[in-house]
């Protein structure tokens, strides 16, 4: 192994960095990786015997058929009922319409349907269409147009997504650009409420899904990269009145910390650590934002989330822990306090935010059922979490790791790898998982039928050297000199059907480019994705076989969702429209001979020009009736 | 306003002392800003090419190395580089291309800094000393020429940017030649 890297070296020596830039890297050896048994840990052993994995009633009630909150349901199973296609019919899946979003942006949404209306959101400038599913060709019932101040574009730093919408109590109820979560009626497309909360000049975005659930709504921010403080709010979903803020750093009465707080690990306990694990002030200006997925446990009434990674990138200006950032939260809805806080990178170095999806599943574990959520993080671990308590289960990497070497389960801690540590003037080579993670935002989808879930990710590592940086308000506060390349093997992406239980991959299936779109689950036994250069799929649930695809517009980072339409059959539906980060090199004002362009994402996706082009709409398929 | 200064002020900081490290004032960068009047772009409805102002101040900048490479340390220190990388874009454009949306002589660019651009160029007109952004225009028309691309992405042991040559103040633009630069993205074959 040793000699083929030294071999490597000398070809990248002997080659012009300048054409580098232009071509693809060559794939970090495998042998740079650790291996899944060798850093993989639980508590105990599987047992699979002691119960089927599912989502409770109470967070997956039975399918209606439609779908109106992104993550189908509280449950975030993303999984529809739904039989009639199948892997025996899905060969005749084919397009019913197609609608231009008029926005050639990253298309990071998922369409929403609710009373027969189909409503999407686009990237900036976050138009908002509403769609007549009742009538032929599908015509438009509305458009909303909520202009976004231009600016907000310049404070957005990786593509103008948006993740979309949900429906409830009459209401689509969504965010912009520019930091506004807004309301609209379903039927007429007027505003119902506005609300301002967040702020550009400090470089705030808002780029998430709002997680609508009991009369709240909440919203988090984005900008870690621009030296925000991150925050959750909770809005009243009547009249989008601000209930509660929590923070992610400083002190405790800001984070909304208090008596009920119970950490299940020693090093989450004591007070202010949300000041005392920065050097002074650092938390002001530490990142820790919101811009994943917010989820709600109507079992536990508990809202979860995960928070994103400390700022600035360079990890040399802010030693300690830097809570509360790269962890996840569990609060009280009503309040807003926090019951426990789990830390998955602490002190991250290496740009893993921790606000990937969390599914809400009963499970086996140690011989009973659990209440537990799982979460791919971007660090390259799935987590098991006890959700009562914040105790983790189970850590298993599911893509290539060398940046830690486990997560200690006596302690909760991650055990950093110091040869992967990132410093000042010196960088450090093929650090896995990249930065943007094993996986980043796209969500996961779970079968009950299969006991699988199916996770969308990445196969990228990366070299990264530290910057001094300033912070100036408003502008980037990163500090980082990154260049990706891909994982070992060369492929950028994976599906991979991952086994809760028995703690392993079932299947996995390698793409070209890293998998930036997410995943439905089909009671027909299939699983739908989209692929960067412009395929849209559909693989067998059990084995992963490819069975269907077509080639859309543009590349695919959105969020397929399938539904019964007014004819009482199945449809399939999701946007086209690459960009988002890892998208930069086609969406984005990008040269490619640039590769530390996009915060290093270049560096791994220059050819993505050959293979697609910008663009922006959706698509309904359906089997010909 | 009254954030502004103080922004400009904890700079005059840094450039004293040194320091690169970061204030914790939550103090805004404004993204708007009043123009003063001065044509922004080439581009003049009913205007002949020749006919737009030009500023007495640019022409120091041309064919000045000691500007350039002044530009470059001030590109990384304002966080312009956390926006356009090293000249290839990101959440802002890139600027190694021969581009401009705003005009490519070295007034225009200035004006760009001073102004702020609406899809979110922050406005550094009150915030950065006048002498200062003028080497920032000379540095950013620079990132164009072959040698500062070259220096840029690594493909020559040097990291010094070219001077901005006299010719790129003509009033109808100026590349640099042919099969030098910016060939890059005119053709782009598919995937073999």
């Amino acid at each position: 192994m040793c000699r083929e890297r030294i071999l490597t070296l000398l070809l990248v020596g002997s080659v012009p960095l300048a054409a580098t830039a232009q071509t693809v890297p060559s794939p970090v050896p495998a042998a740079e990786v650790f291996t899944r048994e060798s850093i993989g840990h639980a508590l105990a052993a599987p047992t699979p015997q002691a119960g089927h994995t599912a989502p409770s009633q109470a967070n997956a009630p039975p399918d209606d058929g439609q779908w109106t909150m992104p993550s189908k349901n509280y449950a975030s199973t993303r999984f529809s009922s739904l039989q009639d296609i199948s892997p025996q019919n899905v060969a005749q899946l084919t397009p019913l319409l197609s609608f231009s979003l008029a926005v050639n942006k990253g298309q990071e949404a998922a369409p929403i349907v609710a009373d027969n209306t189909m409503f999407v959101v686009t990237a900036y400038p976050n138009y908002v269409y509403a769609l007549d599913l009742t009538r032929p060709g599908a015509p438009l019932k509305w458009r909303f147009s909520p202009k976004p101040v231009p600016a907000s574009q310049g404070v957005a730093c990786c593509d103008v997504v948006n993740r979309g919408g949900s429906v409830d109590h009459g209401k689509y109820i969504f965010n912009t650009l520019d930091g506004q979560t807004i309301a609209l009626d379903v039927n007429t497309g007027l505003p119902l409420w506005r609300t301002q909360l967040a702020n550009i000049n400090l470089g705030e975005t808002i780029t998430m899904a709002p997680l609508v659930a009991q009369g709240r709504v909440y919203v988090g921010d984005s900008g870690g990269e621009l030296g925000v403080r991150g925050w959750l709010a909770a809005l009243d979903e009547e009249t989008g009145k601000l209930l509660w803020r929590a923070y992610s750093t400083g002190p405790d009465r800001d984070v909304l910390i208090g008596p009920g707080f119970k950490p299940f690990y020693a090093a989450d306990r004591g007070t202010d650590l949300g000041v005392s694990s920065w050097p002074p002030q650092a938390w002001k200006i530490g990142g820790g934002t919101v811009w994943g997925w917010v989820t709600y446990d109507a079992e536990l009434d508990t809202v979860y989330y995960g928070v994103a990674n400390p700022g600035p990138w360079n990890q040399e200006q802010r030693p300690g822990d830097n809570k509360w950032t790269a962890g996840i939260f569990a609060r009280d809805p009503a309040s807003g306090q926090a019951r426990w806080f789990y830390q998955y990178t602490p002190h991250d170095e290496h740009d893993y935010d921790g606000v990937n999806e969390q599914l809400l599943l009963d499970m086996p574990f140690a011989g009973q059922m659990r209440k537990v959520l799982v979460h791919p993080d971007r660090n390259g671990y799935v987590y098991v979490i006890d959700r009562r308590s914040g105790q983790v289960l189970s850590a298993d990497p599911f893509g290539p790791v060398n940046s830690s070497r486990g997560v200690d389960l006596q302690t909760g801690r991650l055990i950093l790898n110091d040869d992967k540590a990132t410093r000042l003037g010196r960088t450090t080579h093929d650090i896995c998982p990249t930065a943007s993670g094993a996986k980043d935002w796209e969500p996961s989808s779970f079968s009950p039928d299969t006991g699988f879930i199916y996770i969308p990710h990445e196969n990228i590592c990366m070299d990264w050297q530290n910057l001094e940086v300033n912070y100036i308000a408003g502008t980037p506060y990163v500090g980082a000199d990154v260049h990706m390349k891909p994982g070992p093997g060369g492929h950028r992406g994976a599906l991979t059907a991952w086994d809760p239980v028995n703690r392993r991959p079932a299947w996995v299936v390698k793409e070209n480019f890293p998998i930036w779109s997410g995943t439905v689950a089909t009671g027909g036994g299939l699983v739908f994705y989209g692929t960067m250069d412009g395929w849209f799929k559909a693989v067998d649930a059990g084995t992963g076989k490819e069975l269907w695809k077509y080639k859309v517009d543009s590349g695919v980072i959105g969020q397929p969702i399938s539904y019964r339409g007014p004819d009482g059959h199945q449809y399939i539906a999701v946007l086209s429209g690459v960009g988002g980060w890892a998208g930069a090199v086609v969406a984005g004002p990008v040269d490619p001979r640039d590769g530390s362009a996009a915060l290093g994402f270049i560096n791994v996706m220059s050819d993505l020009p050959k293979y697609t082009t910008a663009g922006g709409t959706l698509y309904v398929f359906w089997l010909p009736h | 306003m009254c954030s502004g200064y103080r922004i400009e002020l904890l700079m005059s900081v840094w450039l004293l002392t040194g320091c690169h490290h970061a204030s914790h004032d939550q103090a805004a960068v404004t993204t708007e800003r009043t123009s003063n009047g001065v044509i922004a772009s080439a581009l003049v409805p009913g205007m002949i090419h020749g006919a737009s102002s030009s500023d007495p101040r640019a022409a120091q900048y041309y064919e000045n190395p000691q500007a350039v490479v002044e530009g470059k340390r001030l590109f990384s220190q304002y966080n312009c580089s956390g926006c356009h990388s090293n000249g290839g874009g990101g959440m802002g454009p890139d600027l190694m291309d021969n581009q401009w949306i705003y005009g490519d002589r070295l007034e225009q660019i200035h004006q760009t800094l001073v102004e702020g651009r609406p899809n979110g160029m922050p406005a550094w007109g009150d915030k950065i000393p006048d002498a200062q952004l003028w080497a920032l225009a000379a540095y950013v028309r620079s990132m164009s020429l072959p040698q500062t691309i070259a220096a840029n992405t690594g493909d020559t042991p040097s990291q010094t940017p070219a001077p901005v040559p006299r010719e790129a103040a003509q009033d109808t633009g100026w590349s640099p030649p042919p099969g030098t630069t910016n060939d890059y993205t005119d053709v782009i074959k598919g995937p073999q």
